[in-house]
C-alpha cells in the first residue's frame, strides 16, 4: 500500500511561557508571576496558519522556507509529535491524530537534530528499532547490517554513538528511519551538517527509496537540494518575517543567493567603521546586484559554481512560480 | 496494545542496565550498606544502640535501596532523555500509544527496585549477623508489600521525571529524596516519633513512611508498626496519584 499526505487548513499556535526564574536572580518551580493586578497574556506564536497540501503517493515533495516559516512544525503534526490547534491531516487515509499507532507504522522520520538512542551502538539502535516495530531477530540482523553497510557505518556499527560526529549521526538518523520500510519518508533538513560527499550519497539514497514507490516529505533552504530532489515545491512562508526571509518573500528569486546572507547593520550591529560611507543603491542597481554572474572563460560549460548558480536560480523561480496561490 | 514494541522497550531497558551493572551496583548499595555497617555494626558493637536496632534497621535499610533505584532508574533516564537530544523520539515514534511506554518505564523500574530489595536482604545480613531476627509469618503479603514499595518507587520516578529539568537534578535530591528519606521512618519506626505528636502526623504524607513500615510489618511483626491496612491503603493511593501525575506530565512533554 502506498500512502500519500493531506491535510487541511492546519493551524499552529504555541502559547510560549515566560522563562522560569527569569529576573528572580533564584530558581523557582514555576514561572514567576506577574507583578501588577491582572495577568498578562502569554504571548502567542502562530507557527501554521490554514496550511493545505496534498502530497500524491511515491511523490518527494519539499517544503521550502527559512529558518522560522514552521517547515519542522509542519512535519511535526504529520508525526503525531505536535498537536495541531486546528485542521486535519492524514497519512494514507488515517487520520494522524486519531489514529495515531495505525500512522506510526507507515512513517519513518529524521528529525532536524539527531535524536539517537546515546545508552546504545549504532548497530544495536538499529536492531532495536526494528523490534520495537514487530521484525524478526533475523530480519533486523539482515536489514541492520545492510543499512550500515549502505550509510558506510560498517566500521562502527559496534560503538556507542555517543562518540559518532555529526554528520555520522545524521546518516544513522537516516538508516534507522529507514529500517522498518515505511510507506512515507520524512526528512527534516537531512543533509544539515553533511559534507557534499556524503550529501550525493544521501541524494541518491532517498531517490532510490523512492523508486520503490514510497512517498517522501522533505524539508529543506537548501534549494540547490530541493531541486535535485523534489518534483514538486511548497514554499513556507513565515508569519514574523525577519528581513532575512523578507528577501525571500520579496519576489527576486535570486536575490537571496546573490546578496550576502546578514550583513552586519542588518544583525542589530554598528555597521563596519572602516572607509568612507556608501551611498544607498537605486533599485535598478539591486536588481543589476541580483543578476546572476558570467560564466568565466576557463571554468568547462558544464561544470562549475556558474552553471549551479544558473541551474539555482531557475529552480527558485519555479518555487516562487508554484507557492502562488 | 502492541505487546511485541513493549517487550522490545524492556529488552531495550534491560539491555541498558545490564551495560551499567557495576555502577548501578556501587550506586545503589554503597552508601545503605555503609550505613548499614556503621549503625549496625559499629555502634551497636560499641554500646551506643541497642542490640535490637539491628533488626528494626534492616526493613528501613531495604526501602531506602528499593525507593532509590526505582527514583533513579526511571528519572534520571527520562530528564536525559527529555531533554533537547530527544533520545526518546525513536520510542515516542514506535507503534504503540504513549502511555505505554510510560507504564513501560514503570515496570522497568519497578523490576529494578524489586531486585534492588531482594539483593540488599542478604548483603546487610551478612554485614550485621548474628543479632537480626528476621520473621517472615505471611511470604505472600511480604510479596505485595515488596511490588507496592517497587511500584511506588517507579511511579515517584515517572512523577520527577518528567516534572524536571536536567539543571535541577541537584535540587530534587537535597530538597525531595533527601527529606523523604529522613522523614520516612527508614532509621527509626513511626512509634518513635510519639513524643512529637504533630511531627508524626505530618511525615504520613510521605510514601516513604508506608513502604518502611510496611516491610517492617511483614519482616520483623514483632516491633511496633503501622497497621498493615493502612499501609497497603496509603501505598496503593501514592501509587495511584503518583503515576497518574507521571502519565499527564508524561503526556504534556511527549507532544507540543
Amino acid at each position: 500500500m502506498v500512502a500519500g499526505i493531506r491535510t487541511r487548513d492546519l493551524r499552529k499556535v504555541y502559547n510560549s511561557a515566560p522563562p522560569v526564574a527569569a529576573g528572580t536572580g533564584g530558581f523557582s518551580f514555576g514561572a514567576p508571576k506577574p507583578k501588577g493586578k491582572g495577568k498578562q497574556p502569554k504571548p502567542e506564536i502562530v507557527a501554521l496558519d490554514g496550511i493545505s497540501l496534498d502530497i500524491l503517493p511515491g511523490e518527494i515533495f519539499c517544503l521550502l522556507g527559512p529558518n522560522g516559516a514552521g517547515k519542522s512544525t509542519t512535519v511535526g503534526v504529520l508525526t503525531t509529535r505536535v498537536r495541531p490547534t486546528s485542521g486535519q491531516a492524514f497519512i494514507g487515509e488515517h487520520d494522524v491524530w486519531q489514529q495515531q499507532v495505525a500512522v506510526k507504522r507507515l512513517i519513518g522520520v529524521v528529525a532536524q537534530r539527531p535524536n539517537l538512542d546515546f545508552s546504545l551502538t549504532a548497530r544495536e539502535i538499529l536492531t532495536f528499532h526494528g523490534a520495537y516495530f514487530g521484525l524478526s531477530s533475523q530480519e533486523r540482523a539482515k536489514r541492520a547490517e545492510a543499512l550500515l553497510e549502505r550509510f558506510k557505518l560498517t566500521d562502527r556499527a559496534d560503538q556507542m554513538v555517543r562518540g559518532f560526529s555529526g554528520g555520522m549521526m545524521q546518516r544513522l538518523s537516516i538508516a534507522r528511519a529507514m529500517m522498518h520500510d515505511p510507506q512515507v519518508l520524512f526528512l527534516d533538513e537531512p543533509s544539515a551538517g553533511l559534507d557534499p560527499q556524503t550529501r550525493l550519497l544521501l541524494w541518491e539514497i532517498v531517490r532510490e527509496y523512492n523508486q520503490g514507490g514510497k512517498t517522501i516529505l522533505l524539508t529543506t533552504h537548501n534549494m540547490e537540494e530541493a531541486d535535485a530532489l523534489c518534483k514538486r515545491l511548497y514554499r513556507s512562508r513565515p508569519r514574523h518575517r525577519s528581513r532575512h526571509s523578507a528577501r525571500i518573500e520579496g519576489g527576486c528569486s535570486w536575490r537571496l543567493l546573490a546578496a550576502p546572507p546578514l550583513r552586519p547593520s542588518l544583525a542589530g550591529l554598528p555597521p563596519p567603521s572602516t572607509g568612507p560611507r556608501r551611498r544607498p543603491r537605486s533599485p535598478r542597481q539591486q536588481q543589476q546586484r541580483c543578476r546572476p554572474l558570467r560564466r568565466p572563460r576557463r571554468l568547462p560549460r558544464r561544470g562549475g559554481c556558474c552553471v549551479g548558480f544558473r541551474r539555482q536560480r531557475r529552480v527558485v523561480r519555479r518555487a516562487h512560480l508554484r507557492a502562488q496561490p | 496494545m502492541n505487546w511485541k514494541a513493549f517487550l522490545a522497550m524492556l529488552a531495550r531497558d534491560a539491555h541498558v542496565a545490564r551495560r551499567n551493572f557495576v555502577a548501578l551496583l556501587f550506586q545503589t548499595f554503597l552508601q545503605p550498606l555503609m550505613f548499614v555497617f556503621i549503625f549496625g555494626r559499629v555502634m551497636v558493637g560499641s554500646g551506643y544502640m541497642p542490640p535490637s536496632y539491628k533488626s528494626l534497621l534492616l526493613p528501613g535499610i531495604m526501602a531506602i535501596c528499593m525507593v532509590g533505584t526505582g527514583i533513579w532508574a526511571v528519572a534520571m533516564p527520562l530528564i536525559a532523555e527529555f531533554q533537547f537530544t530527544r533520545e526518546i523520539e525513536d520510542r515516542l515514534l514506535a507503534p504503540m500509544e504513549i502511555s505505554w511506554l510510560a507504564i513501560e518505564k514503570v515496570v522497568a523500574g519497578s523490576l529494578q527496585a524489586l531486585a534492588a530489595g531482594l539483593m540488599v536482604i542478604p548483603a546487610a545480613w551478612l554485614l550485621l549477623r548474628p543479632g537480626v531476627d528476621l520473621h517472615v509469618p505471611h511470604p505472600l503479603l511480604f510479596v505485595l508489600v515488596a511490588l507496592l514499595v517497587a511500584l511506588f518507587s517507579a511511579t515517584g520516578g515517572l512523577a520527577l521525571g518528567c516534572s524536571m529539568q536536567q539543571t535541577h537534578i541537584g535540587l530534587m535530591f537535597s530538597l525531595i529524596v533527601a527529606p523523604m528519606i529522613f522523614f520516612g521512618c527508614t532509621y527509626y519506626p513511626w512509634s518513635a516519633l510519639e513524643k512529637f505528636p504533630l511531627l508524626q502526623k505530618a511525615v504520613l504524607v510521605n510514601p516513604l513512611v508506608y513502604a518502611s513500615e510496611g516491610l517492617r510489618a511483614t519482616m520483623i511483626p514483632q516491633f511496633p508498626h503501622l497497621p498493615l491496612l493502612a499501609v497497603v491503603v496509603g501505598l496503593v493511593f501514592f501509587n495511584a496519584l503518583l503515576l497518574l501525575t507521571g502519565l499527564r506530565n508524561f503526556h504534556g512533554k511527549s507532544v507540543t
